[in-house]
């Protein structure tokens, strides 16, 4: 049976298995010897009855979808002569690629080796035995399902206690997903980054100050030592956050106190979600129109009054950046301004100050840690953001101070490293990894600093 | 007493003096104070400004890309053409050259013969084909059939060209430039709306290329995306919101998702690739997993939107439902989730606006192939818009950059129409208790 075919007769059989458990249940309770009420309403033991019958076949079900290829695999080398199974690891898996595609038939027909031939004729027996496996476990877990909890159900089973326990069990898992989401993170970065850093010692990686990444595959060839020295990275990195916090943070902290001491509730209505737009624009639209019009404008604004602009120049990058920052800068702002009590404010009126004097000498010191964290978390923002600067800043790593000259970040070069085909055992691509676990722990530390300022700020007032 | 006076009389001369002092500087301070207005308005109008360009620019770049140049060519179906061999095979290119060639009998040499052929796109022999697969009976005729140009001529005739290149110093050469004027001329040269833009998948020539193929892989990848956030998002909010003991267990797990909500979207791609395509071995470039990892990545973000709206529901509904003999699953399940649902589809709607627009995880797990067929399942390669944009931004044709703007504007209304529909759901079940 087909798995979508398998799937939908799983989906099939939790409704007609909510109705099996419910009709017992109405059977029971108007059986003429038995006048007794049930504990629970009907429904409730259909419920039970559908949740026993859906949960382990999903289960199994998701199981087999997760491990198929692997387990198949596994099968598919163990019987393959030894002359193959003792090659270096690459020449297996790409046997094992040639075996996959002929089974999916994505490669045109031409001379097919014997040995991927009888390959592949084993690994479609074991494919088709698996998926009768499954089909055969699967329904039959379910019907046990349904016959199981038939059979439990008298009028005394407390069916509604037993649904309400599987639903918590199932809400405790969903909210569990966060932490593997995270220990998955960890792992996959650290594991490449450990293997990375096995090849290149972990201190020329980060005070090192060349960065080229391409491995030669002749030793002769031009550059052919890779140098993995991150430092250039870094500092392109930090040169266009820095330009971009000097466009957001100005600009949104202005305008989030005009906004909330100086607009109209008018001027306030429109001017907030227009705003608020800047910051739902994909970033990949940032970065084409950083490209195209942005790097342009500059280059050659530069020209005419005789600066030499590179067309991939860290300003334009950092200016955009800037650009889409404002609007988290200038919400966060916000929140922290109006979490400033008004007795401040009216104390300060009282006084005599003028209104900017209360916001400069009253409220901006009362809301300063608050706003320190809210640009914390945007400088986190800048340095993981990606498409502007994959599409406006250039590849080259060079170690400058100048904004008008190309750099390049941490995030470029993930990309750079990463797309298209790779082998996944070089330097080149575990690098990759590398500056993903160095921005993982720069994000995270800024956040979790950021956050802790933010909520340690709220809760003064409050 | 007369103490009192004295220090009184001097408190008035002081206070005289400080109302002086006041009334100097308060001309300074008045000028600082509307100083300090026009700043915050001239932040609030540069913000704006930005967004108005940004979209100006864009509009006015790729507005031109919903129309295509189009050369219409009386093409005589040869029957001879069509003996050897079945319909589908027939040399249709060969039709459309020898077509071009007798319109144009000055073409003499090999290279201006070649020069001549690439007037017309090359998807004109597959117009041809459809035309005559779809109905044989044609052959043997002449059939007057719009074809797509090629794309140099389709920035000629919608002006893109410069001075020196309009005379035959760029792409096209002087001799293609009189040509297309004589067609021009003739009527037989015409802008017509775009469709196959809408219509078809990528291709290396920008007259053929369209967005289609990577709106349906978007469209799968986020329905996987919905279909998996949604319900475990809400569920995650549920819990933490209602049921969870206040304990380290559940500091642990907020923790991690206020910290999941700030990592960089670049980081969900590594853990896609590393994860997802190499342990778990699902095929690269399907939006099987691009949806996973939008799923994870839009998580945080729905699962905040949600325990925001659950918090909006006030205690006293929960207190009666208890109260009439609800149980603790009964009461959220009846009572208090109805009532936040709103609220959490604005957020899930949102989320999903996100998960739209983002393409750097999506590079990183292959979603960035060069796909012309458009996808038919979850399993089969394909690209999102967003990745499309950036894939059409890299390619060095001229006529890619309108394309890429109006991919861009496809996108941003798609966006406006969910951001919209969020609006419109907050408007309408908004209870303020």
């Amino acid at each position: 049976m087909p798995h979508w075919l398998l799937f939908f007769t799983i989906l099939l059989l939790l409704i007609v298995s909510y109705y099996i458990g419910r009709r017992r249940a109405l059977h029971i309770s108007v059986d003429g010897t038995n006048r007794s009420k049930l504990h629970s309403t009907p429904g409730y033991y259909g419920a039970l009855t559908a949740l026993w019958c859906g949960i382990p076949a999903l289960l199994i079900f998701g199981f087999w979808m997760m491990f198929e290829q692997g387990i198949i695999t596994h099968l598919i080398l163990n019987t393959l002569p030894p002359e193959i199974r003792n090659l270096p690891q690459g020449q297996i898996d790409l046997f094992i690629n040639e075996v996959r595609n002929q089974v999916t038939g994505s490669q045109i027909v031409r001379e097919v080796d014997p040995m991927v031939r009888a390959a592949t004729d084993h690994y479609q027996h074991l494919l088709h035995t698996g998926n009768a496996a499954l089909t055969v476990v699967v329904l039959s877990s379910a019907i046990a399902g349904i016959l199981l909890v038939r059979r439990k159900i008298k009028p005394d089973f407390r069916a509604r206690n037993r649904v309400e326990q599987i639903m918590l069990v199932l809400l405790i898992v969903c909210s569990t997903i966060a932490i593997f989401t995270t220990i998955g993170i960890v792992l996959s970065v650290l594991f490449e980054s450990i293997r990375f850093f096995k090849s290149v010692p972990i201190t020329d990686f980060l005070f090192g100050l060349k960065w080229s990444p391409q491995t030669a595959i002749r030793a002769d060839q031009v550059g052919s030592s890779g140098a993995f020295g991150a430092i250039p990275v870094f500092a392109g990195t930090l040169m266009i956050s820095t330009i971009a916090m000097m466009v957001a943070v100005p600009i949104g902290l202005l305008a989030a106190v005009y906004l909330s001491e100086y607009a109209g509730r008018k001027m306030r209505a429109i001017a907030k979600p227009l705003m608020e737009i800047l910051a739902g624009i994909p970033t990949v639209v940032y970065g084409f129109f950083a490209a195209l019009t942005v790097a342009p404008f500059i280059r050659d604004s530069g020209a005419f009054i005789g600066l030499s602009v590179s067309s991939e120049s860290a300003l334009a990058a950092g200016l955009v950046m800037g650009i889409m920052i404002i609007p988290f800068v200038s919400s966060i702002s916000d929140d922290v301004i109006n979490a400033v009590p008004q007795s401040l404010r009216d104390g300060a009126y009282a006084l005599g100050a003028t209104p900017s004097e209360t916001v400069k000498q009253v409220i901006l010191p009362a809301a300063l840690p608050g706003i320190v964290g809210g640009v914390l978390l945007a400088v986190s923002r800048a340095i993981g953001e990606t498409m502007i600067v994959v599409m406006a800043a250039g590849l080259a790593a060079n170690l400058t101070a100048n904004p008008f000259q190309a750099v390049t970040t941490v995030t470029v070069q993930i990309v750079t490293l990463l797309v298209g085909d790779q082998e996944f055992d070089s330097p080149k691509t575990l690098a990759a990894f590398a500056l993903g676990l160095i921005l993982f722990i720069a994000t995270l530390i800024l956040n979790i600093v950021a956050l802790h300022i933010v909520r340690k700020y709220r809760e003064q007032y409050e | 007493m007369n103490s009192n006076k004295t220090t009184g009389l001097i408190a008035s001369n002081a206070s005289q003096k400080t109302i002086e002092i006041v009334n100097q500087s308060l001309a300074k301070r008045y000028r600082s104070e509307k100083r300090f207005q026009r700043l915050g308005m001239a932040a609030i109008f540069i913000s704006l400004l930005f967004l108005v360009v940004l979209f100006i620019s864009i509009t006015a770049k790729g507005y031109t890309a919903f129309w295509q140049t189009y050369i219409q060519l009386d093409i005589y179906l040869d029957p001879e053409v069509f003996e050897q061999g079945d319909l589908k095979t027939a040399d249709y290119p060969g039709l459309v050259k020898k077509t071009l060639r007798d319109r144009f009998p000055d073409a003499k040499e090999r290279k201006e013969k070649r020069a001549l052929y690439r007037l017309v796109s090359t998807g004109a022999s597959f117009k041809l084909r459809n035309l005559v697969l779809k109905d044989p009976s044609v052959v043997g005729e002449t059939v007057a059939i719009w074809v797509p140009s090629d794309d140099d001529v389709d920035m000629l005739a919608k002006g893109f060209l410069g001075e020196g290149e309009q005379k035959g110093q760029g792409r096209l050469s002087a001799k293609q430039i009189q040509w297309i004027g004589q067609l021009t001329q003739a009527g037989k040269l015409k802008k017509r709306f775009n469709t196959s833009f809408f219509t078809s998948g990528d291709s290396r020539e920008p007259e053929l290329a369209g967005i289609w193929g990577a709106t349906v892989g978007s469209f799968l990848t986020l329905i996987l995306t919905l279909v998996l956030s949604f319900p475990i998002g809400v569920a995650s909010a549920v819990y933490l919101e209602e049921f969870a003991p206040k304990n380290r267990w559940t500091d642990l797990i907020e923790v991690n998702i206020n910290n999941l909500a700030a990592v960089p979207s670049i980081v969900f791609g590594l853990l896609g690739l590393a994860v997802f395509l190499n342990f778990f071995g699902l095929p690269r470039s399907a939006p099987v997993a691009g949806g996973l990892v939008l799923t994870l990545m839009t998580l945080p973000t729905i699962i905040i939107a949600s325990r925001a709206s659950l918090q909006s529901v006030p205690p006293s509904i929960r207190e009666a439902a208890l109260g009439v003999g609800a149980s603790k699953m009964q009461m959220v399940a009846h009572h208090v989730f109805p009532l936040a649902l709103p609220g959490m589809l604005t957020g899930t709607i949102i989320g999903m606006a996100r998960a739209l627009g983002e393409s750097a995880p999506l590079l990183m797990i292959g979603m960035v192939a060069f796909i012309v067929d458009i996808p038919g399942g979850f399993t089969d390669p394909s690209t999102v818009l967003p990745v499309q944009i950036f894939l059409w931004a890299d390619s060095p044709e001229r006529a890619f950059v309108e394309r890429t703007s109006a991919a861009t504007m496809a996108l941003l209304a798609f966006l406006i129409v969910m951001n919209l529909g969020a609006v419109i759901l907050r408007k309408r079940f908004e209870h303020r208790w």
